[in-house]
């Protein structure tokens, strides 16, 4: 796949995102936006996964902590073959496995997910069985910003230190926002960076909707020997159609049929314009 | 059937449960490095300090953060390890709940869940340091097993099973040497009670270490008023044996409980629910720690302050048999 055509990828899974989040009526529409290009980047340029031998034991780990993006997750597993597409016309339907957060129900999902603070815990134990197997799998967590004060999250964080597990990879879904405001207003946590470097992590930036950027960082680990890996994706609520970027209403917000034209519209003439 | 046990000193003593754990599982361990033990600073009151002496690669210790001790275990046993949780049940069962349910049951990575000084172990430290809480939220979960052994024979048991058990199960005991309850013939499983006693007259059923003074009120039984019961040891509170319970029902004999744990949302309701909705008449009283603020001292003081205790249970059954039973002169 060219760098050109998986940008043009990021924009058909915005559109499919919006999509089933339209048609379902229900949705983390902000949020999915915010970190489908991080998704993009992991399951087609990072992840070590085959959709036809998902159970391998060597395979790379991703567990979703925020698992309210569920949207973003079920499109790119999807689109790299994991499921029929046209399941996901069930989301959120009576007895459907496609609902509003990951479980292992759904093919390629690692881990049942939703409450806030439980991804990088897990992915501690996944990292420490790595290592005591002596494998080279890396394992990777998205987190929220909202879910970031949770403290099983710098509990995690000690113990990844601790055990200096270096093939673990979080990354900060930073768009700066959560369901009743900023960051800032609802539980201020900045500063991010210094904190996890204070938890014994390596941390990096990195602009969250740089397709390329995100690939070198992600493909470059361990930043540190023996240190566990932070990256701070800054990304925007809402990215890539114009009246949610930064808005606050669409964390769960749905388009009506109007705005719903407007975004696959403008998506329409973005994928154009590449 | 005649009562099989007979005096009170024939019983022999054995050692703490918890140390049939400890023992048991550096045995596991010996034959499989896959055996991963998770502690949270809990490994002197685990006894497992000689564990991670012999087997340090194959314990992990996080520090005092229950939610983690039982995340990260999640995470173990998802990457195909058989991992021993360890913690206090009181820390175990409360603070890590969140993650015993989602973690561990709903995505169900076969995590041992193991609660150690469990009940009122910590009698002396207050309600921080109970559990009387833990069968009633435990089995409120779906896809978790319950299990509180009575024994040496079944804690040992119980903890060869689950090492080989590939869904998620939460077994608890204390730290006080328990008596050998059990015929040596007798298999183990889990989800099927073990009869110690077989009479007619009365059904006692306890679970773990409620089991023994249920044995010696039914010795007391025997020997004053010539009452033959049946005592159970119901070590899988959840899947219970309901056959068992239906063959005892069918008995029309009283059913007595007795659990370490509130007489809320434990073994006596597990009991209750599955007989009374199945149209028992049988004459039932729940036995366990009142819905009060918890009275401290040692395990057996609480007992004996809650009737938990040979005399305690001797007059409620007499009470459940209404009189329907003679003395038996010695
Ligand atoms: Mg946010």
């Amino acid at each position: 796949m060219t760098d050109r055509e998986l940008q043009q990828k990021s924009v058909q899974l915005r559109k499919k995102l919006l999509k089933y989040i339209y048609q379902a009526k229900a949705g983390h529409t902000g949020g999915s936006l915010s970190c489908i290009d991080i998704l993009n980047v992991l399951y087609n340029r990072v992840l070590n996964i085959d959709p036809d031998d998902f159970k391998n034991p060597d395979r790379d780990r991703y567990i979703q902590s925020k698992g309210h993006s569920v949207e973003a997750l079920f499109v790119t597993l999807a689109d790299r073959g994991f499921f029929p597409e046209s399941d996901l016309e069930t989301l959120c339907q009576y007895q459907s496995h496609y609902i509003g957060h990951p479980t292992k129900k759904v093919r390629g999902v690692e881990q049942n997910t939703g409450a806030l603070g439980h991804g990088l815990p897990i992915c501690v134990g996944e990292s420490l069985a790595a290592k005591m197997d002596h494998k080279s799998h890396r394992i990777f967590t998205l987190l929220g910003d909202g879910e970031l004060p949770e403290g099983s999250n710098w509990e995690a964080m000690l113990i990844a230190a601790h055990y200096k597990l270096d093939n673990l990879y979080a990354i900060l879904d930073y768009n700066k926002q959560q369901i009743t405001g900023s960051n800032q207003e609802v539980m201020n946590t900045e500063p991010i960076k210094d904190k996890v470097e204070a938890f014994g992590w390596s941390v990096k930036e990195v602009d969250g909707h740089d397709l390329k950027a995100l690939e070198d960082v992600l493909n470059n680990g361990p930043f540190a020997e023996g240190k566990p890996n932070f990256i701070i994706a800054h990304t925007i609520k809402g990215k890539g159609i114009s009246y949610m970027e930064g808005v606050l209403k669409w964390h769960h917000g749905v388009p009506n049929e109007e705005l719903y034209a407007q975004a696959q519209k403008e998506l329409d003439d973005l994928e154009l314009a590449l | 059937m005649d009562v099989q046990v007979k005096e009170t000193k024939e019983l022999v003593m054995g050692k703490p449960n918890l140390e049939v754990f400890s023992a048991t599982l550096q045995d596991l361990a010996a034959g499989d490095q896959d055996i991963i033990v998770v502690t949270s600073d809990s490994r002197g009151s685990g006894k497992l300090v000689p564990f991670g002496q012999k087997y340090p690669k194959q314990m992990v210790e996080v520090g005092i953060v229950e939610q983690n001790l039982v995340g990260v275990a999640a995470g173990l046993a998802s990457a195909g390890k058989k991992v021993f949780a360890v913690s206090p049940a009181c820390f175990l069962t409360a603070r890590a709940l969140e993650q015993i349910k989602n973690d561990v049951a709903y995505s169900d990575n076969p995590v041992k869940l193991i609660g150690i000084s469990a009940g009122v172990s910590y009698g002396a430290l207050g309600t921080t340091h109970h559990s009387l809480h833990d069968y009633a939220v435990c089995r409120a979960i779906n896809n978790l097993m319950v299990v509180a052994p009575a024994d040496n024979v079944e804690t040992e048991q119980s903890i060869r099973l689950a090492a080989a058990l590939d869904r998620p199960i939460y077994i608890r005991f204390g730290k006080k040497p328990m008596p050998f309850l059990h015929a040596e013939d007798q298999t183990f499983e889990f989800g099927k009670a073990r009869m110690i006693t077989d009479g007619k007259d009365l059904a006692i059923i306890g679970t773990g270490e409620t089991v023994h003074p249920a044995l010696l009120a039914a010795q007391q039984l025997e020997a004053q008023y010539g009452i033959k019961t049946s005592v159970v040891s119901m070590h899988t509170i959840k899947p219970l044996d309901t056959e068992l319970l239906d063959k005892l029902s069918a008995r029309g004999c009283p059913i007595l409980t007795v659990e370490e744990h509130m007489v809320h949302g434990g073994l006596g309701e597990a009991c209750a629910s599955y007989l009374f909705q199945k149209g028992c008449t049988n004459k039932f009283r729940i036995m366990g720690i009142p819905d009060e603020y918890t009275v401290t001292g040692s395990q057996v003081e609480i007992f004996d302050h809650y009737g938990i205790s040979a005399p305690g249970i001797t007059s409620v059954a007499l009470d459940l048999l209404d009189g329907n039973f003679r003395m038996v002169k010695k």
